[in-house]
């Protein structure tokens, strides 16, 4: 089941990912709604990050196309963001929460400019929409797991895009985190901001997402949670990898066969 | 004494030189030091230091002079390729990066080491001195290479200055940098060529083996005292230009020492003294805090005994002797005194000869460590579910933390209850 639509924001395209030439994602199709707030659902290992990764321009394709607004992703950079998982960074590092939300804003500021007087507003406001105005003078060591993800959140929002992808944003948060962040979510996509989720919590899928991808190396089914999300297709994307394609990825890295016949 | 008024009143326009160049060349390598320590990539710093030997060899040999100009452009391209050989080897290779570090820095100084020792028995006349570039002279800097290293240590100064946001995001996190678009690519490469070139002016004054030290340890000791990376850039100029200045003064006064050693066994001292004395970080701050913390206890845990007693006796107000508190509570008694001295001198105790009697106040605070106690052991067997006999040891730990924000919030979630799950009444 996957239901593409029409004037989508987000047109992915025959997309396939390898890591040492294994496919980690294959033949991705599919299309995203404006305003959607869309889960990615699907088991470990099953391209989740990679296929978002691949989108923002982390990872090369092996073949296929992506598009956001009908413009491939360097000409509308600015109109898109990425909140990257927690733990990619080092949170040792020695900046302050409102150093780290400012760099929001270096996209709009390009290289060699500083952060000028209203850069500095719009990292307060995003700061104060996540609820952490108490903390932004504060080490971004001594934040808790939720906070430090608030600040990741901050940061995305500074940059007033209108397309999110955020990879697991709702792993290790305490549950105020979680809820506060799903409403600012559920705003964003009243505002026409398109929101897209890499989600590992079955059970709140129904009630966070509007818009559900499964993925397990292929898509399995992109459409609206209803027509989407039961058991069938869920069994589809759980029930283990399609032992075929497995072997064939498997023959591809031992091979070192490229993806496509170049 | 006479030496050092010599040296600090800079009459001598060579030690003015030395002097400046040393400064200048310690903060530069401090500052592009910081983001490499950052970056945690403190190894390939001491990697190039060590692959520049050869280049420096081989525009000798080449040029026959001691041009620094040469010097620096051989030192360059050598450490150059070392990187780009360690980048390339981890990502086309199984080996990953440590060992490919360890392989590149080993092979580059070998050979280095090769040139240095077949120029010294070329009979060649202009190599004296070259061997000083293994663990530096920073007095044997004649005036013009003062004036090309300096002018080097400049433009690395302003070039950090002015990719500082570029490099803090990169430093931070990288995948959000090209998410943004920015050329994350060259900005590392602007990175590394920094990090070559800091090692490059460094060689004369600090030599190649050494040289790593100048990049990470005024950065590594400056992170102990700084949440701030501005602070911390600032810190760790000022310890490189310090550990600089004592190292150009020793090799004025002993021509003879050799420069490298002096400047990185200061640099390692502050470093060393920071690990130490720091505050927050430091272990006396840490060691400060954990007394703090056991001396708190020890109190908390002395005035609770005189309200169990009290308790018990009905009597909080009642004289009690230092056996009395030791038959109810096991404490050394050097401990007891300590604590008993304190209670008495913050006014939580009165000392009456040799009995101790609670003031109203010492009541209060006691009162509330039971009454944490009680509410705790309490939580934990409503909402832990754990067995009423083995709460005990985990609420003697949690009384004493407990803020006052907590302490509300318990009492509302528990509703004010009246007794502990061992049946002792709880105190409001």
């Amino acid at each position: 089941m996957i239901q593409q639509v029409d004037n989508p924001v987000l047109e992915i395209h025959d997309l396939t990912v390898s890591y040492n030439n294994k496919p980690v994602l294959w033949g991705i199709d599919m299309t995203i709604p404006r305003g959607a707030l869309v889960g990615i659902v699907g088991p470990n290992g099953a391209g989740k990050s990679t296929l978002i990764k691949s989108v923002m321009g982390l990872v090369p394709m092996g073949s296929g196309y992506v598009e956001l607004f009908g413009e491939p992703l360097k000409k509308i950079r600015n109109q898109v963001s990425y909140v990257p998982q927690r733990g990619t960074v080092d949170w040792d590092f020695p900046a302050s929460v409102r150093d780290v939300v400012v760099m929001g804003r270096y996209g709009k500021l390009g290289l060699f400019k500083r952060p000028r007087k209203a850069d500095y507003e719009a990292a307060d406001r995003a700061i104060r929409q996540v609820g952490m105005e108490n903390f932004a003078s504060r080490q971004i060591s001594q934040l808790s797991g939720g906070q430090q993800q608030r600040v990741f959140l901050a940061r995305a929002l500074a940059q007033q895009a209108d397309i999110y992808f955020l990879d697991e944003p709702f792993a290790g948060v305490d549950a105020a985190t979680e809820k506060a962040i799903i409403a600012l979510l559920r705003k964003m996509t009243e505002e026409q901001k398109t929101v897209i989720v890499v989600h590992h919590d079955l059970q709140s899928v129904e009630t966070y997402f509007n818009w559900v991808i499964l993925l397990n190396t292929r898509l399995v089914a992109s459409g609206p949670t209803e027509k989407v999300f039961n058991h069938d297709l869920l069994q589809e994307t759980y029930g283990g990898k399609l032992t075929l394609l497995s072997e064939v990825s498997n023959l591809l890295k031992r091979g070192s066969f490229p993806n496509r016949e170049v | 004494m006479d030496q050092l008024y010599q040296f600090l009143s800079f009459s001598d326009p060579n030690v003015r030189y030395v002097v400046v160049g040393t400064i200048l060349l310690a903060v530069s390598s401090a500052l592009v030091g910081s983001f490499t320590f950052l970056k945690k990539k403190a190894l390939v710093g001491d990697a190039v230091a060590h692959a520049v030997l050869p280049g420096v060899c081989l525009a000798f040999l080449l040029s026959g002079n001691k041009n620094p100009v040469f010097l620096i452009i051989g030192a360059f391209i050598t450490g150059w390729i070392s990187l780009v050989i360690i980048d390339q080897i981890t990502a086309n290779s199984r080996i990953k990066e440590d060992t490919a570090i360890g392989l590149i820095l080993s092979v580059f100084f070998g050979v280095g080491i090769l040139l240095l020792t077949y120029i010294q028995h070329s009979g060649n006349a202009a190599q004296s001195g070259l061997d000083t570039f293994l663990f530096g002279k920073a007095a044997a800097m004649v005036q013009q290479d003062v004036i090309v290293f300096s002018s080097v240590s400049i433009a690395l100064i302003l070039l950090v200055l002015i990719f500082f946001k570029e490099l803090m995001l990169i430093a931070f996190d990288e995948d959000y940098a090209v998410s943004i678009g920015y050329p994350v690519r060259r900005l590392e490469l602007v990175l590394t060529t920094l990090t070559v070139m800091a090692v490059v002016v460094g060689i004369q004054a600090v030599g190649v083996v050494l040289m790593a030290a100048m990049l990470i340890t005024p950065a590594a000791a400056a992170r102990f005292w700084t949440d701030n990376l501005k602070i911390m850039l600032l810190l760790a100029a000022i310890f490189g230009m310090f550990s600089g200045v004592v190292g150009a003064y020793v090799s004025y006064v002993a021509p003879a020492m050799p420069t490298g050693p002096w400047i990185v066994m200061i640099i390692s001292m502050i470093a060393m003294a920071s690990f130490f004395i720091a505050p927050k970080k430091g272990i006396f701050f840490k060691m400060w805090h954990q007394y703090r913390i056991r001396r708190m206890i020890l109190e908390e845990n002395i005035l609770k005994v005189f309200c169990h007693l009290g308790e018990k006796d009905e009597d909080y107000f009642k004289p009690r002797s230092r056996e009395e508190i030791i038959a109810q509570r096991e404490l050394r008694h050097s401990k007891l005194n300590f604590g008993l001295l304190r209670l008495n001198q913050q006014g939580y105790l009165r000392k009456k000869g040799n009995v101790f009697i609670l003031t109203q106040d010492g009541k209060n605070k006691g009162l509330r460590i039971i009454k944490l106690h009680r509410l705790w052991e309490l939580y934990l067997t409503k909402y832990l579910r754990i067995a009423p006999d083995h709460v005990h040891d985990d609420a003697e730990t949690i009384e004493h933390i407990i803020t006052p924000d907590i302490e509300r919030k318990l009492e509302e979630l528990l509703e004010y209850p009246e007794m502990d799950p061992h049946q002792s009444k709880i105190p409001y």
